[in-house]
């Protein structure tokens, strides 16, 4: 008995697939056209203002921007505000997150309330900060009407009340942007793996470790990177409060364009911002990998 | 291993109307298998989260092992559960999730390690450890999160709809399975489902429930073979329990069901004169084509081959029933046929309450 193998497929002679654009491309097509008009040209822009002199290629402004004595007690102060506020921000979003998850009374309301900050301009914030820290503001009238002394705390020569006032300020202004991720993070992840390790006796403790901040990694992770290289950029309110006296690296900036009216150096210390932010991201990003589950998905 | 006594329970959750337990008393002596079985919404997985103490009671008390534990955080009662979600932590390997209720109460490496495997070995996960739930079928991921239930030498091993998310075929083997394990362990277990042949198969006793309250508590083949009321009856067994309007003669000898006579047995005699309704499951009536004594006949409307037996529904003095017939059965829509209700197997209930009539 032979076995009849089955007939080969035949092959069909069939008319090469037409080229066309794959609609993906068409639909990106005016973001992409867009961000190179409004952001990719002016990045270059500002790339060739930051290098380019007179005759050519320069490192000039780059020297005059270190040389400057602001640069570096500015970029001192910008890692000093990163180093201390994003932690302790952290730290506020999420308490105030699981404590909105709880379900409190008037939940809805909290939150609303918690995310005003979101939605006020910064600048404002600052101008609203600095009547409650200038020397006849709110709180030093609070302070003189207990019966005690009023504090100078913007005064040029106290660096330690103006960081804590401009901490502040940024704190209450930009913490309402991670407690929105972190809530929304929150609300992705089932109740039940929090129910599971409640009823295998892990503490309160024992489950934010084990259970809720891994679950919460990746809004967690956008909230850092995002949260980081807003904090880079912090002007305004610094601005508002302490005019030059406690100098950031993006006030500098504009001190270059505006008051000392050389754009080139400003470019360079935009330049700086910008090396700044994807060098944190590249390395939050790799940090926060997570090495169990790779490759999985 | 600890006996659950719950005593008065009520609870409504908040913004609701209605109790979703309704002063709920139910003892589960140690070492028991109690399902509580009932459709969506009649409180049972209430019941089963106020004992883990993921919810809390508006009133009354619970006491496991002696020991009141109603308002007891759920970490400090020494429970463990399977839930329907499986809940197996995504971000966690297979032995982790295995052994976090014993690394949560810092036991010594070493018995972890030792428990896990024991586990593993026992629900064939021993090839998984070291995979993460992303990469397990839902089979295995529920095998997981029973594993970590039993690791734990809880005093009581919830369950909530474990197998609901199986597929057929696997839920079936997986029940036996299961059936076999919690036996080995002898942990009293409480077990929630929706699924009448889940609860008779696994249960040493089933509390049916509805609209928050316990309907009938009793051993599965005693609440299938008398359910306690009409409620019980019409939920339990597939196909459920035919229910025939009926009445008894003056004399109490007779049950008339529209123009026939059947010999009424003795309960029924200090009911004379009153209506009642036949219960009768579907197994328990006897067909045949040709007359005899005592018969009733019926207009054949659907016939339904199941394989291992045929379903008719019959249409008898103007009521509709269901009939299990024998596969070598053989009629046709429309075919009248004749049939025998086995005076053993009726079970009466008043027509108004609909509760089991009992011998006064």
């Amino acid at each position: 008995m032979t076995v009849d193998s089955p007939p080969a497929p035949v092959q069909l002679d069939t008319p090469a697939r037409p080229r066309r654009i794959p609609p993906a491309v068409l639909l990106i097509a005016p973001s992409i056209v867009f961000m190179a008009l409004l952001l990719g040209w002016p990045v270059i822009q500002g790339v060739l203002q930051a290098f380019r002199g007179d005759e050519g290629f320069t490192l000039d402004y780059i020297t005059r921007m270190v040389e400057d004595p602001y640069f570096w007690p500015a970029v001192r102060n910008t890692l000093l505000l990163i180093a201390v506020m994003i932690p302790l921000q952290f730290v506020f979003a999420i308490t105030m997150a699981l404590l909105l998850r709880s379900n409190p009374r008037l939940n809805k309301v909290h939150f609303f309330v918690w995310a005003i900050p979101l939605a006020l301009s910064d600048l404002a914030a600052g101008l609203v900060w600095l009547s409650i820290f200038n020397d006849r503001g709110y709180l030093n009238s609070v302070l003189t009407s207990l019966g005690l002394d009023s504090i100078p705390w913007l005064a040029y020569d106290n660096p330690a009340t103006l960081f804590l006032c401009v901490l502040v300020a940024e704190v209450w202004r930009s913490t309402s942007l991670v407690l929105v991720i972190v809530v929304s993070g929150l609300q992705g992840i089932p109740k039940d793996y929090d129910e599971a390790a409640q009823v295998f006796g892990a503490t309160f403790w024992q489950r934010l470790r084990h259970v809720t901040l891994p679950l919460l990694k990746p809004s967690l992770q956008v909230a850092l990177i995002l949260r980081t290289i807003l904090a880079f950029q912090t002007f305004a309110v610094a601005q508002a409060l302490t005019g030059q006296n406690f100098p950031l690296v993006v006030g500098e900036t504009y001190r270059w364009y505006t008051a000392l009216q050389n754009p080139n150096v400003a470019a360079a210390l935009a330049l700086v911002i910008l090396v700044a932010s994807m060098l944190i991201s590249v390395f939050y990003l790799r940090a926060l990998r997570d090495k169990g589950q790779e490759g999985t998905r | 291993m600890a006996d659950i006594t719950i005593s008065h329970l009520v609870k409504t959750y908040p913004g609701g109307t209605e109790r979703a337990t309704d002063d709920v008393s139910l003892d589960i002596a140690d070492g028991d298998f109690t399902v509580l079985l009932g459709p969506s919404g009649c409180g049972k997985t209430t019941l089963l989260r106020m004992l883990a103490g993921l919810e809390l009671p508006d009133s009354g008390s619970i006491a496991v092992g002696g020991k009141d534990v109603t308002y007891l955080p759920p970490n400090k009662r020494n429970m463990s559960m399977v839930f329907q979600s499986y809940a197996v932590f995504p971000h966690r390997k297979v032995r982790y999730n295995i052994g976090f209720g014993l690394s949560m109460a810092k036991k010594p490496k070493e018995e972890i390690d030792r428990k896990v495997a024991w586990a593993a070995d026992l629900l064939q996960l021993g090839p998984y450890l070291d995979r993460l739930p992303a990469q397990l079928s839902g089979g295995q991921r529920q095998r997981v999160a029973v594993a970590r239930a039993i690791v734990m030498d809880a005093d009581v091993l919830l369950m909530d709809e474990p197998l609901s998310n199986l597929d057929a075929l696997l839920r079936l083997n997986f029940r036996s399975e299961l059936k076999k394990i919690v036996k080995d362990l002898k942990t009293t277990t409480v077990y929630v489902t929706h699924d009448q042949s889940e609860a008779l198969s696994l249960g040493d006793r089933v509390a049916v429930m509805r609209k928050g309250q316990i309907a009938q508590l009793g051993d599965p083949l005693d609440v299938y073979d008398a359910p306690a009321d009409r409620f019980v009856g019409g939920f339990i067994g597939s196909p459920p329990m035919n229910f025939i309007k009926a009445a008894v003669s003056g004399d109490g000898g007779a049950l008339i069901v529209g123009d026939q006579r059947l010999r009424a047995p003795s309960l029924l005699q200090s009911y004379s004169s009153t209506d009642v309704l036949l219960g009768v499951r579907a197994e328990n009536v006897a067909v045949d084509t040709q007359r005899s004594s005592g018969d009733v006949p019926g207009t054949v409307l659907v016939v339904e081959p199941m394989g291992s037996s045929i379903l008719l529904t019959v249409e008898v003095e103007g009521q509709t029933i269901k009939v299990q017939a024998p596969p070598t059965f053989r009629t046709s829509p429309g075919a009248t046929i004749w049939l025998t209700f086995s005076p053993n197997s009726m079970r009466f209930y008043d027509s108004e309450t609909a509760m089991a009539l009992v011998a006064r």
